[in-house]
């Protein structure tokens, strides 16, 4: 048993140790964050000049393109579908986010969260209904 | 030193941290070592051939020496390339890869997991991170088949990150939290949620291997028709930081699925490190599996399959799920 009380107070440290508890969670997110930008400087930029040569030419510097001269700039123009599909995720993902907090306090929410939820979810699949009809989903 | 999650911040607390910062990086850059590793001789296995089988015995020094030939190898900037973008997008794709295991519950005594009650939101929120970063790569390289790669990364990933982020509401709505930890105990106290959420189980491992640009998803890169796609023109180890930033995903992903369905680390009689180690290995010898027998989708069936069926599926699941807590 405890082990169990340990767990809870553990899963509690929000509401019994304070912010400044709660904060080492988030000190612990920016060490990692500190060590992931250690790593990849270390090894490229402290490590990496010492072991690796580096001798650049004129035809190893030239861009790839299956073995001929590059033709033109790799900047053009694209598919205007790529742009389509953000404009879409930009919505879907705003969704989730309200959907979140929504499942977090269902609970307590109850039918009128439910009734209130669904709502929403319906208008956006119209608004996804509608896209497929207007074939914006389709790739070609 | 350890119990830093439950008293205030000392110097020494800190410095606990710090040990399992160091410890857990170490970690998974072993595990990314021997996942190549397994990855290839599972596949060599399943196609009956016998896979790595020179360096050191049973091959099992060839990922390390992979890594060291990586090292030693010359960095070429191509000279159109924009340099500063070019240099920067490994490590902006690499960053949010580790940054992810801080949030994960290895074990039961969850020393080194950071107990926040955003978790899994971080975790989602982090992971899009990545995109930015591969996106960068290949429009810096200016190179065709980089620009296309990157481009073709992005659409399918941000497609495919609706359906994994719907996908997993219904674990958040069953336990009510979204603390990571708090999922694994309500598990372990109540039922695997792989059993009432097996629609959502489904559709995060579909888009997770999307998410990852693994087969049958690895169109971005796919080698044929566009010789690696988004890392085309990066060479030694900065392409090695690409490689670790997708097997690292590999992992975290894994791990996530363990977290969120299989129970995470609660399991009868064996330590519980063992069990989240049993579990995710499986998680990950599926996703080999998969790249074994799977051939590559086509690209235009790639998107329909994220907007009109994942995603209409994944609502549905998300409806009835909360009909259902509802009674």
């Amino acid at each position: 048993m405890a082990e169990e009380s340990y767990l809870a107070r553990f899963l509690d440290t929000c509401r019994y140790g304070g912010i400044r508890l709660y904060a080492n969670a988030f000190i612990f997110l920016l060490v990692f964050l500190v060590l992931a930008i250690a790593l990849p400087i270390g090894a490229l930029a402290v490590l990496g000049p010492l072991l690796r040569p580096s001798k650049p030419s004129k035809a190893k510097n030239a861009t790839y393109e299956s073995g001929l001269e590059p033709i033109g700039d790799a900047r053009s123009r694209y598919n205007v579908r790529y742009y389509l599909f953000a404009l879409m995720f930009v919505i879907f993902d705003v969704e989730i986010i309200f959907l979140y907090p929504w499942a977090v306090s269902y609970h307590t929410l109850g039918v009128f969260g439910y009734v209130e939820m669904m709502i929403f979810v319906v208008l956006l699949l119209i608004g996804l209904m509608y896209a497929w009809r207007k074939k914006v989903l389709e790739w070609m | 030193m350890l119990n830093w999650q439950s008293s205030p911040l000392t110097g020494i607390g800190f410095l606990g941290m710090v040990i399992g910062g160091v410890l857990i990086l170490g970690l998974i850059l072993g595990i990314v070592t021997y996942l190549i590793y397994f990855e290839r001789k599972i596949i060599g296995w399943m196609q009956l051939r016998i896979g790595p089988n020179r360096v050191g015995p049973f091959g099992l020094m060839q990922s390390i020496a992979d890594v060291l030939k990586l090292l030693i190898k010359e960095d070429i900037v191509p000279e159109n390339a924009d340099r500063s973008l070019f240099l920067l997008a490994p490590i902006i794709a690499f960053v949010p890869s580790f940054m992810v295991l801080a949030l994960i519950p290895f074990t039961a005594t969850h020393v080194f997991t950071s107990n926040t009650q955003v978790g899994l939101l971080l975790y989602l929120a982090l992971s899009s991170i990545t995109i930015l970063g591969i996106v960068l790569g290949g429009w810096a390289s200016n190179n065709k088949y980089s620009l296309l790669g990157g481009m073709r990364s992005a659409a399918q990933m941000v497609s495919y990150e609706i359906p994994l982020g719907m996908s997993v509401i219904g674990v958040v709505l069953l336990t009510g939290s979204l603390n990571l930890n708090t999922i694994v105990v309500a598990q372990s106290r109540h039922i695997w949620y792989i059993i009432p959420q097996i629609v959502g189980f489904i559709i995060f491992m579909i888009a997770g291997l999307a998410e990852l640009n693994r087969t049958p998803f690895d169109l971005p890169e796919a080698e044929s028709e566009l010789v690696a796609g988004y890392f085309t023109e990066y060479s030694g180890f900065r392409f090695a930081f690409f490689m670790l930033t997708e097997y690292v995903y590999v992992f975290a992903l894994c791990a996530l699925a363990t977290t969120l369905f299989l129970g995470g680390w609660s399991g009868p009689f064996l330590p519980s490190w063992i069990w989240f180690a049993i579990k995710t290995s499986a998680c990950i010898f599926f996703i080999f599996w998969v790249r074994a027998t799977m051939p590559r989708i086509r690209g235009d069936q790639l998107m329909g399959f994220a907007w009109k069926v994942l995603i209409p599926v994944a609502l549905a699941n998300l409806i009835v799920t909360a009909g259902v807590a509802l009674l």
